[in-house]
């Protein structure tokens, strides 16, 4: 099989079969599926070669093709976003405090180990950004023109957020918990990233405090040594090197929970493109998407039997049906659901069809989540290019 | 992580079922530093052209033109707002006589009139 036109390799004109991918970057740049795609691969601190979306701050994406390897997203190969210039390039574990303040009976400042008194959980979730596969939202807005590789699946080793609350002890007071961690503008002007969770959220009993991913450290890139983990929310609220937890007496209004990160409060969180004027809330939990990472856009089969592989997640709920479409979304039929790793992480499925030589196939991948939620082909739009959960199709010739 | 540890986690996360989080064997978290060396902005460049001097000294302070060259193809007024966005919310200490020549540029080099 080649490498479809929506996934090449520039200049490379490399070929691989499914499931063989390259377990190395075959060349310098890749071409997106959108006008002005055209990206450069580099290798990054602790990084195999990835998309680089912009280099400073860096925003990394992975490339689609690594998605088929495994259900774990490889640390080396897991995208990457910062928003402020300043991002400390050397970070001192042994040094490193989180500041437990605010609505608190009692302020902590912990170590890591201090932290790894409490009991120790895992988690195995998807971390994806709100602006995944932004660039493909139509008509296109501003902001960072990521493709769909601004996510990864890995499995998170930490304390829960909760035994850290309850060791500060909340007064009756507290309503949010904000976050922020290590980096920082080079003005003062410039607000510090912070994000904030409602108490009953920041307690729930699958966010942790993590300092381990994928059963090693963090790379620096993703938040070394210690970053917040929100299993089924978007990753705007997964604080990289975590260093401060504030508790709240009223709703966070700092410019990155009042301004930035919000999507309409409308039915499907939905607007007409051009609309003004309408009410927003802070973006929350994660829609429901699933992709088919054995072959790309473009594929060119041979006939015969074709095995479809691919993921589905969503905000927590977990997957309950993934279903394929040989024919653009006219009739389904059933994927089989592979080894169940928790209801926050990617599922991979499997399905066959036979290729008919001398046909063209739409491909499309839908999944349903345990919650009911599922996949439209053509969802609604929203000026920050937030959610995107659209039915995937795969245009594919067989010869 | 040995494989063996690896998989008794693994074994753990099925065992439990409804709960995502599982038990399991202590990994020690981090000690010591981890440096790392930025590559900057990678040999990335604005694009020559009228005002291009206001863009490097007002822009390259943040953010590396990639974050520029990356957008679709913006309109004068979209790129007004991107400007005045950086001013306003991001605390970019920029003049307001130089705001016109950037936005100029913007549209001629990246955008659309």
């Amino acid at each position: 099989m080649e490498l479809g036109r929506r996934r090449f390799l520039a200049g490379t004109g490399a070929a691989f079969a499914a499931g063989a991918l390259p377990a190395r970057a075959l060349a310098d740049a890749v071409q997106l599926p959108f006008a002005n795609g055209e990206r450069p691969l580099m290798a990054f601190p602790q990084k195999r070669p990835l998309i680089v979306l912009t280099p400073r701050p860096p925003q990394l994406e992975t490339p689609f093709a690594l998605f088929d390897q495994g259900v774990y997203t490889p640390n080396d190969a897991f995208f990457v976003r910062w928003h402020l210039p300043g991002i400390p390039q050397e970070v001192d574990a042994t040094a490193h405090r989180i500041a437990v303040t605010g609505e608190v009976n009692q302020s902590l400042s912990l170590s890591l180990d201090d932290l790894a008194k409490l009991p120790q959980v895992e988690v195995t979730a998807v971390n994806q950004c709100s602006g995944n596969s932004r660039a493909l939202q139509a008509p296109r807005v501003p902001g960072g023109q990521w493709d769909n590789g601004a996510m990864g699946n890995a499995r998170w080793t930490g304390v829960r957020l909760r035994d850290v609350l309850d060791r500060a002890g909340l007064k009756p007071t507290a309503k949010q918990v904000q976050f922020r961690g290590l980096d920082h503008g080079v003005f003062p002007a410039t607000p510090d990233f912070r994000k904030s969770l409602d108490v009953d959220v920041a307690r729930g009993d699958d966010v942790i405090v993590a300092y381990a991913m994928n059963g090693a450290p963090l790379p620096v890139l993703n938040g070394y040594p210690v970053r917040l983990v929100v299993p089924g929310w978007y990753s705007t609220y997964w604080v990289k090197m975590l260093s401060a937890i504030t508790v709240l007496d009223h709703a966070d209004d700092n410019f990155w929970m009042k301004t930035a990160y919000r999507i309409p409060d409308t039915p499907d969180n939905s607007v007409v493109p051009g609309s003004t004027g309408f009410a927003t809330i802070p973006i929350n939990r994660m829609r429901v998407r699933s992709f088919v990472t054995s072959l790309a856009d473009g594929a060119k089969l041979g006939a015969g039997p074709v095995e479809l592989r691919g993921i589905a997640f969503d905000g927590g709920s977990g997957i309950k049906r993934v279903e394929i479409s040989t024919d653009n979304g006219t009739t389904w039929r059933d994927a089989a659901l592979e080894q169940d790793y928790g209801k926050y992480s990617f599922r991979r499925w499997h399905a066959s069809f036979n290729a008919a030589r001398g046909t063209a196939y739409t491909l499309a991948v839908r999944a349903t989540a345990n919650d009911g939620a599922t996949q439209q082909a053509a969802p609604g739009w929203n000026p920050s290019g937030y959610l995107r959960n659209a039915i995937e199709t795969y245009k594919a010739t067989v010869a | 992580m040995t494989k063996r540890t690896i998989s008794i986690a693994l074994a753990c996360v099925a065992a439990f079922g409804a709960s995502a989080l599982a038990a399991a064997p202590k990994t020690a978290p981090p000690h010591g530093k981890a440096t790392i060396a930025l590559p900057g902005d990678a040999g990335m460049a604005f694009k020559p052209g009228p005002g291009v001097a206001a863009v490097q000294a007002n822009c390259l302070t943040c953010h590396s033109s990639a974050y520029v060259s990356t957008q679709p193809v913006l309109s004068k007024a979209q790129w007004t707002a991107e400007v005045t966005k950086m001013k306003n919310v991001y605390g970019a200490p920029i003049a307001d006589d130089a705001v016109p020549a950037i936005v100029d540029y913007l549209t001629a080099a990246y955008g659309k009139p």
